[in-house]
């Protein structure tokens, strides 16, 4: 006999998840549109690679299958995987990314809910550091029609020069290392006013789909303010100091992933610290983290790497920002 | 009105469905067949039963005495017979057997003579005497004696009148308050008076705008300084805590009394009660019920204590496909599992339930740690994390987290999307918790009577011994004498009957002494536990209970484990601190 409340809000992890794939479609619009429809293949193929993959997982532990398919958060992390590789990668790096993102990450932890790791972050780690240089060829926004990307997607031969071009931050860092000034940098091909030309926008659909969220109250504005405003905030520090040797906050924030990871990656509840403080501190964390591997580090786009370290603070983060309890003083948490 | 009113965090919106019952006056349920009074009036005490069966009893007449610090008067609800002093299933979730006096009306409803009294008139220790032997306790539902509450305040200020109401679907307080708001703010009055308060506040939810007007209209003819404050419908807005919260600002931790912080509060019924225990003399027999959900004919009924549960439900005229029914509300209610159950002292609702109206629950998915739960709180707690330990059994970590803290208001499971009964998990950590508790009372108990066995056989052999050597020293003494002065023959065996008798009366005083105190070692446990009885009983069944709710739910642990032996040290609750237990998240099921 389940005792009270034997009234429930009409809530589900279907229902969240399925908003989280709503919010998602703004920024997804502006890909195609900017980018091109080869996106649209690569979420196919993921999507089909996290179903069956979810579905032999299961089976293999001989759980029921029906209501993890059902509860779509394996397609939340598919299309995140997508959204986060470049759009003309083969076919099968999306199927092995999906797959160790789904089997490994989530069911090796023990499924839905108990992962420690954002699954698509470990996805993007593996699979820049095991195939480094499919994983960094963007087309430039509007560079290449529907038929060549669909093309190199189910592996046609690369003619890398042609058909590649950095992306903003790549072409940043190289154009760093060359000892060119960032203004002198700023004004070749592959900028826009804000960040890489056409990423824009891009940035700016999924920003839509975040308020969304926000409105909706899936997520709460604790990660996406802390982490934009930190990286924003360390980028312009470094900016004020050295205008010539750093790019501007804004470049940051409308560049790579920052706005898919600001309201889609960063609040991955699962992964992420739970509590309103912790929630800051997390995502502060990865802001801060993410501009010293742009700015620094040997990948010229640092957000996964700084998820992934952020979500092994967790444990400790949440511990140690347990709230004040209803009646209690402030400070006497555990 | 222009109070300014504080916030509490959390709290849910629900449907309040408050419509269909609140419409109709109150109506008196006719008298049943058989009235089945328990004399348990709350978990820790009960009433001592001063009638037999077969004695003919007057509407009023004291049947059960008050015993115990948390003990009131136990009366007959009506004139009639009593069949008999039995036990008889109680209105609560175990569904345990309680004592109870089963009386047969006689349909003339005659009172006792009932003697008025001027609370003002008497001192404070007398009036309070008067509640006590009215039988009047808190109508809210928690059934706590009143003069208790009243008896430990000096220094209150403040009471607050609780007429929120915000579970869904009750309106007893609501139709209450309209329809005799002048009693409740009388009640009040004298409340205020007794424990020495300067002002009242009635919190009432600004979704009963009648019954607002009904106590204001009521307020203002009255000369005490009697606010009435419309708060806002939140969901648990009437929890005692939380509605203090709302007019006062004041928070009260758990485990504190309102009183330490210059507030006690009161539900509105019991306000009305106080009052007709003063003004009219009458104790409490009956009270207001609630009886909607799936039935044709919602509304609000006085009840007399003791008519059983089925009797009044066929007055509502449930529907065909009720299921089950809920005693309270939906939020914190639960489902009897008997319906010869009375109407107690604390029940203000009887739902119908229907598979439609009340769905089964969708079988839970695992926690995503969205955090719904913890932005839905009314006691600011991190329902997730008390739900992770008191899934892996970490008591002490549950106990850390504030697990005590709970109200088991049931937001938390209300909003889950993964539908998790996470006020289930607490029910059974709390229950796990008290069982281990007792049972390290009952070993402390069981020690000390080794020791103090063991003290007494050394003070016995040492004075027996102390004795021997006294009549030893005697013996010589008179064997000096005797070779002296060559006296009878029974001389002697004189002054050894005498000792003899002596010592065999010292021997009785010892034994007598003896059987005392043993008497009275387990006679302090065997009190608590039959104080705790219930809770024992009640505690078993939500065990049972845990054990078949889990069934197939994926991801989650088919079911939890069963409670361990008695004192097995398989699974001690963890040390505080140096805990690894939330790092080591693999642990996580
Ligand atoms: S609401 Fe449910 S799923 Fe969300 S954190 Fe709380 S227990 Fe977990
Ligand atoms: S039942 Fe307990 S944990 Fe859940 S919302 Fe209410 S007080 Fe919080």
């Amino acid at each position: 006999m389940i005792q009270s409340p034997y009234i429930r809000k009409p809530a589900s992890v279907q229902r969240v998840m399925f908003t989280v794939l709503l919010a998602l479609t703004p920024g997804i619009a502006a890909y195609v549109w900017q980018v091109g429809a080869g996106i649209l293949v690569n979420l196919a193929i993921a999507s089909a690679t996290a179903v069956a993959a979810e579905a032999l997982v299961r089976r293999l532990r001989g759980r029921p299958i029906a209501p993890a398919i059902g509860d779509l958060s394996a397609l939340v992390t598919a299309w995140l995987v997508v959204l986060c590789f470049p759009p003309i990668v083969p076919w099968w790096v999306t199927v092995v990314a999906v797959t160790l993102a789904i089997a490994a990450v989530k069911h090796l932890y023990g499924g839905l809910g108990q992962n420690p790791f954002n699954p698509a972050m470990v996805a993007y780690c593996a699979m820049i550091v095991a195939f480094p240089s499919l994983m960094s060829q963007w087309p430039p926004a509007g560079g290449l029609d529907f038929a060549t990307q669909l093309d190199l997607i189910l592996g046609g031969a690369r003619n890398l020069d042609a058909i590649t071009g950095a992306t903003a931050l790549d072409a940043l860092r190289t154009g760093l290392r060359g000892a060119e000034s960032v203004d002198a940098i700023l004004r070749q091909p592959p900028f826009g006013t804000l960040g890489g030309r056409g990423w824009e926008w891009i940035a700016a659909g999924y920003l839509a789909g975040g308020l969304l969220l926000l409105a909706l109250r899936v997520i709460t504005w604790h990660m996406p303010v802390a982490f934009l405003a930190t990286l924003a905030a360390t980028a312009g520090a470094f900016w004020l100091a050295n205008p010539a040797q750093f790019a501007s906050p804004l470049f940051h924030l409308a560049s790579g992933g920052a706005m898919l990871a600001a309201f889609f990656i960063v609040t991955d509840p699962v992964s992420g610290a739970t509590t309103p403080l912790g929630k800051i501190i997390f995502a502060a964390g990865i802001g801060l983290i993410a501009y010293l591997i742009r700015a620094f580090g040997a990948f010229p786009e640092g957000i996964a790497f700084a998820v992934l370290l952020m979500n092994l603070c967790v444990p400790l983060i949440d511990m140690k920002t347990q709230p004040r309890v209803f009646g209690h003083r402030r400070g006497k948490s555990p | 009105m222009t109070k300014r009113l504080h916030r509490f965090k959390g709290g849910v919106d629900l449907d309040y469905h408050k419509a269909e019952s609140a419409g109709v006056p109150i109506r008196s349920a006719p008298l049943p067949p058989r009235l089945i009074v328990p004399l348990r009036q709350n978990a820790r005490s009960v009433a001592h039963g001063i009638v037999t069966a077969g004695e003919h009893v007057l509407k009023g007449q004291r049947i059960g005495e008050a015993e115990g610090v948390l003990g009131t008067a136990v009366h007959a609800p009506t004139s009639g017979t009593v069949i008999e002093v039995t036990e008889h299933p109680m209105a609560h979730p175990s569904g345990l057997d309680t004592h109870c006096v089963v009386i047969e009306p006689d349909g003339d409803e005659r009172w006792v003579a009932l003697e008025p009294l001027d609370h003002r008139s008497i001192d404070r220790q007398s009036a309070l005497n008067r509640l006590r032997e009215a039988g009047v306790v808190g109508l809210g539902g928690a059934a706590f004696p009143s003069h208790v509450k009243l008896g430990s305040g000096t220094g209150v200020d403040t009471v607050v009148i609780n007429g929120a109401e915000c579970e869904p679907w009750i309106t007893c307080d609501d139709r209450l308050m309209r329809e005799r708001a002048d009693q409740i703010l009388a009640g009040a009055a004298i409340l205020s008076d007794l424990i020495g308060a300067k002002r009242v506040l009635v919190g009432i939810e600004d979704n009963k705008p009648e019954a607002i007007a009904a106590m204001r209209a009521a307020a203002a003819a009255q000369a005490a300084p009697i606010e009435i404050v419309a708060i806002p419908t939140v969901y648990p807005a009437g929890g005692e805590k939380q509605l203090i919260r709302v007019l006062t600002g004041i928070e009260i931790p758990h485990g504190r009394l309102g009183t330490d912080f210059g507030v006690q509060c009161f539900n509105v019924g019991t306000a009305a009660a106080v009052h007709r225990a003063f003004a009219l003399g009458e104790p409490l027999v009956s009270r207001i019920v609630t009886l909607a959900g799936n039935v044709e004919r919602p509304g609000n009924y006085e009840v007399l204590i003791g008519t059983p549960v089925a009797s009044l439900l066929e007055l509502a005229e449930p529907r065909a496909d009720t299921d089950r029914y809920i005693l309270g509300g939906p939020m914190m209610g639960f489902a009897l599992p008997d319906l010869s159950v009375p109407v107690i002292k604390g029940t203000n609702c009887v739902l119908s339930a229907s598979p439609t109206l009340f769905p089964r629950s969708k079988p839970p998915l695992p926690c995503i740690r969205c955090g719904e739960c913890a932005r839905a709180c009314p006691a600011e707690l991190q329902p997730f994390e008390l739900y992770w330990f008191a899934h892996s059994r970490n008591f002490g970590k549950a106990q850390e987290y504030h697990l005590f803290d709970c109200i088991e208001c049931g937001c938390c499971s209300y909003v889950c999307p993964s539908h998790i009964p996470l006020v289930d998990y607490y029910r059974y950590a709390k229950s796990e918790i008290w069982a281990r508790e007792r049972e390290t009372r009952a070993a402390d108990g069981a020690r000390e009577r080794f020791e103090f066995r063991n003290f007494r056989q050394e003070r016995e052999k040492a004075e027996k011994a102390a004795k021997l050597a006294a009549k030893a020293a005697e013996t010589k003494a008179k064997l000096a004498q005797t070779e002296t002065a060559p006296a009878p023959a029974p001389t002697e065996a004189a002054p050894q009957s005498e000792d003899d008798a002596k010592r065999a009366l010292i021997a009785a005083a010892l034994e007598r002494a003896k059987q005392q105190k043993a008497a009275a070692k387990p006679k302090n446990t065997e009190d608590l536990s039959a104080a705790t009885l219930a809770e024992i009983a009640e505690i078993e069944a939500r065990r049972k209970a845990l054990g078949l709710s889990e069934g197939d739910a994926g991801d989650v642990r088919p079911a939890l484990p069963t409670l361990p032996g008695p004192t097995t040290a398989a699974t001690p609750p963890a040390p505080p601190g140096g805990d690894p237990e939330p790092l080591a998240r693999e642990d996580r099921p």
